[in-house]
């Protein structure tokens, strides 16, 4: 489609910039420095056109290039053993990495931010953000099961907070639910360090059958090419609007939203149309608009396929039909995807698009000429090498050092500081303190959020939030289902990144395993401040080699996931929050293992040993303290842990499990028992006797490598047999007790489920209403 | 191509004999998005389910319709609103109001769109609170002789999940009246009103008693292990998750006990 109004733009076509190189071009205010500048001359050997200056800047620039990372992230492709490439089927680099689920399923999943548009504009930066990743998803050929949020505020009690944190649940309530995709966990933590910068990470899981697996290339000289979905509007254009320059109409609309726009309702259509494509083999490559829009898909397709590729971008179906060529190539307007069709397909692809009723335009051909011509009615404002655009932008090696800080921090221990000053010990301050952190804005029920959230469309969610990980089945005849979890520990990193990325990594993996499932595979999402800062650039450094140093040791690959730099307000950084999700698999999720007992006298063990690991804890943090070491990394007893819990929950050995990380003993043993509103009856004294720790300890301590479990009576020796055979230790500490409605520790005054339920779950309403 | 289903799609699954004829139809519009979990519901009662498209011209041979949830055309105007207008529904309507009088159960945005088309009276506005809920609802059946009900009995208390935005059920009080007077509410809230509906309604049937919408959503109430998780509070032996299973057993009740 072509309008009337394309006639008054003053077309910078390739030509025209050949004849006139000395034309003044924005490139600063595109977000392009100058040695940049001057390599994109290089390249071409001239100056770029406006449009090629447009495609060239959204690419290159941090979100779509990785330019400061890339040197780094090259490790989780390097740390790689023969056992974890076993199951891989598609590594890291394309849309989403795929696994291996066996009986010929597949599975898809990744992470990723929409930090800054959920600051500018909450809903729709969230609900973007659902879209986005669930667009990566299909694009695999995969069909999306399940949704996942981890979310970082501002302090709670911030007036600003309440706008971001309402704005954010709805659009991702508002989005996801109207895809029919279950949201069946994630992660809500306050930390005023996220004032002006929340993080706002999405997660989305597909499944697919292996030989449904599909890539993003532009194949086979003569197949077409096709732009479907939304139209193509303003929105989300940011930077390109100084571009106006190439346009002779000053009266155009050019200020418009930086923050894309969601219609949950045409991805909905959207992704019914693709599978419907998918089934009929009726593309040859597809690839999601997303970041950078058509300039992203045309040279990503093109430079994956055979490398060329003419597009006519008149033939782009506008919402405003006064966008300038430099706009059309940068919007960013959801819901939209680009496919490559052989011409023997054309009349199937057009049926599927006129069923769902999904508006498509052709907009070119697949070459073999190894450039990505761009036209606009014919003449050519575009002629790239699409590796150019799409490949080989400029990768930095910023210098990084350990901040001068760090040793100050890391030797303020909580242990004997003035905040740890009386420390709770009399069983009355105890009992107080048990509420108090279960009430607190990290620890308490997420319900508020979760219950805006549809977790049962599908009928195959098998578990979901509160308990250790998202569970859904993928073959009903069967019973095989995947099991998801996102951790991160924001001041565990900020005290020691290259640990504290490790203990991300271990917290996910260690909730996987709780549910019963087996641990595959990672997608990470690395939240971080500038990477021109050193210190934050060392952060960076020191988590993406913990996190693939870690990786190793466990076992399971990175297959993709999403960095998200300059989370910073001024020269303030946000504390480095590589938020790390890990996949892992259920032979039947009948089997899967919820966090909380039922069954009246059965035995509750506590699986690993407790040492006095308080800093970076949530209760030092509820008492203003952020100082000394993180706990320590133990990927071995991990690795050991996981296997008792996954042939625990295989051989019915335990009813319920609950991994032990943020608040310790006190926060597992509370969210067990009101899991169910089934109470126990604990006894910390031969545990305070083996490990050398007091009351207090034992139940705040954050030790890592440890679980609660319920073993039903017949299955106790046996359970111990285990145990002791693996070399883990194991403790009885109680029992569950069904009739006293009650949560007693020996040495902490009685917790009433009533009570604690009432503290836990008043904190986020009396916040947010 | 794939010959195994995708998630969600049809299983087979060895039904009764006795009712393996019944066929249920499932309308599916664009933004539909309990389809499958409507057809599993049937499945697992022992039905036929039967896919039917918005666009279809015919209602073919089926001896029930179930309006699944969703969000029909992205209910950007209001829930249900252009749905009722399409080609389908028409069909649908005569239906159910024809001498045979079709079985047709509608789930939230179905129980919206049987409003919007007058098959049942009221409307539904935006929940009091203003946000989506989705949370586990106790429901008492109040009329356990429609044909979606009578596999339950009067007054007995089940629990359904619950799930949507604009689920507050309204009408006049001449029309409420009406409805409780000539035993047409259906279904109702127990101990917590989700959305601020008048007289707790959570569902009202058709004079008939063939055509019954509810907000509730029964179809995630049929499985053990995928049902509603208050559902488990309590020991083991005592669960109740699959509590919705009585709406697809009633009706295939009803279509094998009468004239079929």
């Amino acid at each position: 489609m072509t309008t009337e109004t394309t006639k008054k733009f003053n077309i910078d076509t390739v030509e025209h910039a050949a004849k006139t190189p000395d034309t003044e071009l924005p490139w600063a205010e595109l977000g392009l420095k100058q040695n940049e500048f001057d390599e994109i001359v290089k390249v071409l050997g001239r100056r770029p056109t406006g449009a090629e200056l447009a495609m060239y800047s959204v690419m290159w620039s941090e979100h779509c290039s990785y330019k400061s990372s890339k040197n780094h992230l090259r490790q989780f492709g390097e740390k790689v053993t023969e056992e974890m490439k076993k199951d891989m089927l598609v590594g890291i680099g394309e849309n989403a990495g795929v696994t291996n689920l066996g009986d010929g399923w597949a599975v898809t999943f990744k992470i990723e931010s929409h930090n800054s548009p959920s600051f500018v504009e909450p809903y729709q930066g969230a609900a973007t953000g659902i879209g986005g990743i669930v667009r990566d998803i299909i694009s695999m050929g995969a069909r999306p099961v399940a949704v996942m949020d981890p979310l970082r505020f501002g302090a709670i009690d911030h007036p600003d907070t309440a706008r971001v944190m309402h704005g954010a649940v709805a659009g991702i309530g508002g989005y996801g639910n109207c895809l029919g995709l279950p949201n069946i966990g994630g992660e809500m933590v306050f930390d005023s360090v996220y004032q002006g910068n929340p993080l706002v990470n999405a997660l989305a899981v597909g499944v697919m059958r292996h030989e449904d697996i599909r890539l993003a290339n532009a194949s086979g000289k003569g197949n077409k090419v096709v732009l479907f979905g939304a139209r193509t509007g303003g929105d989300g254009i940011g930077g390109a609007s100084v571009l106006a320059s190439e346009s002779f109409d000053d009266t155009k609309p050019s200020k418009r939203p930086a923050v894309q726009v969601g219609d949950p309702f045409a991805e909905k259509v959207l992704i019914e149309c693709c599978l419907e494509l998918f089934k009929g083999s009726l593309v040859e490559g597809i690839q999601d608009l997303g970041a950078a829009g058509i300039s992203c898909a045309t040279s990503e397709l093109a430079s994956n396929g055979d490398g060329g590729m003419e597009v006519e971008l008149t033939s782009v179906l506008l919402r405003d039909p006064t966008l300038t060529p430099g706009e059309i190539l940068m919007s960013e307007s959801q819901e939209r995807m680009m496919a490559v069709v052989t011409p023997e397909n054309i009349a199937a692809f057009e049926a599927v698009m006129d069923k769902w009723a999904v508006e498509y335009s052709w907009l070119g051909e697949v070459t073999d000429t190894g450039r990505l011509i761009i036209t606009w009615e014919g003449e050519v404002i575009v002629d790239v090498d699409p590796r150019t655009v799409a490949h080989d932008g400029p990768v930095y090696d910023r210098p990084f050092a350990r901040p001068e800080w760090q040793d100050s921090v890391q030797a303020n221990s909580f242990t004997g500081s003035v905040e740890d000053a009386g420390r709770p010990s009399a069983p009355t301050e105890l009992a107080a303190a048990v509420t108090e952190l279960v009430a607190s804005p990290n620890m308490c029920s997420k319900a508020w959020i979760t219950k805006q959230y549809d977790r049962y469309v599908g009928g195959n969610t098998a578990m979901a939030f509160p308990d250790d990980a998202g569970v859904v089945r993928v073959d009903e005849e069967t019973g095989l289902g995947v099991a998801l979890a996102t951790d991160a520990n924001g001041r565990y990193t900020y005290l020691e990144p290259y640990q504290g990325a490790q203990l991300a990594l271990a917290e996910a993996y260690r909730n996987v395993a709780t549910s019963g499932a087996v641990p595959m595979a990672v997608s990470d999402c690395l939240n971080f401040g500038s990477p021109e800062d050193p210190d934050v650039m060392w952060q960076l450094a020191e988590a993406i080699r913990g996190l693939s140093d870690a990786c190793m040791e466990l076992g399971i690959p990175v297959t993709g996931g999403n960095v998200s730099l300059y989370n910073q307000t001024g020269t303030t950084p946000i504390h480095p929050s590589p938020v790390v999700a890990v996949l892992g698999k259920l032979d039947d999720v009948a089997r899967r293992t919820p966090s909380g007992w039922r069954e009246d006298g059965q035995a509750i063990y506590l699986l690993g040993t407790t040492a006095a690991e308080l800093d970076g804890s949530e209760w030092s943090n509820l008492r203003g303290h952020l100082g000394g070491l993180p706990p320590k990394v133990d990927l071995a007893a991990e690795r050991a842990l996981g296997e008792i819990l996954i042939n625990a929950s295989r051989d019915g050995m335990v009813d319920a499990a609950h991994d032990l990380s943020e608040g310790g003993l006190a926060a597992a043993l509370v969210e067990s028992s009101l899991r169910y509103g089934v109470g126990a009856r604990i006894a910390l004294e031969e545990l305070m006797e083996r490990d050398g720790v007091d009351l207090f300890t034992a139940l705040f301590s954050e030790t890592q490598a440890r679980a609660i479990v319920s073993v039903p009576r017949s299955e106790e020796v046996r359970f111990k047999d285990m145990c002791t055979a693996r070399g883990f230790a194991h403790l009885r500490i109680g029992v569950v007790d069904a009739a006293g409605g009650k949560l007693e520790i020996n040495g902490v005054d009685e917790l009433s489920l009533d009570a604690l339920r009432e503290a836990h779950e008043a904190t986020l309403p009396k916040y947010f209403g | 191509m794939t010959s195994i289903p995708l998630i969600g799609e049809a299983v087979a699954v060895a039904a009764e004999p006795r009712l393996a004829g019944a066929k249920i139809g499932v309308v599916t519009f664009p933004g539909t998005l309990d389809d499958r979990d409507a057809a599993r519901a049937v499945r697992l009662a022992g039905g036929t389910a039967v896919s039917l498209w918005h666009a279809d011209s015919e209602l073919g041979d089926v001896d029930a319709v179930i309006i699944p949830g969703g969000f029909s055309y992205g209910d950007y105007l209001r829930a249900g609103a252009i749905s009722r207008f399409a080609p389908l529904m028409s069909k649908i309507i005569d239906a159910a109001n024809s001498d045979a009088k079709l079985p047709v159960l509608g789930i939230c945005n179905g129980f919206q769109i049987l409003t919007e088309s007058h098959l049942l009276p009221g409307s539904m506005i935006k929940n009091d609170h203003l946000k989506f809920i989705c949370r586990d609802q106790t429901l008492r059946v109040e009329n356990a002789n429609t044909a979606w009900t009578v596999d339950y009995t009067d007054g007995q208390e089940i629990i359904v999940p619950l799930k949507n935005q604009d689920g507050q059920y309204i009408a006049d009080e001449k029309t409420l009246d009406a409805l409780e007077a000539e035993g047409r509410v259906v279904f109702r809230y127990v101990g917590f009103n989700p959305n601020g509906s008048r007289r707790d309604i959570a569902g009202i049937s058709n004079a008939a008693g063939n055509v019954v919408g509810l907000m509730p959503h029964p179809e995630h109430a049929v499985e053990a292990g995928f049902g509603p998780e208050s559902g488990l509070t309590g020991s083991a032996g005592d669960s109740r998750d699959t509590d919705g299973l009585g709406f697809f057993t009633s009706v295939l009740t009803k279509i094998v006990g009468g004239d079929k």
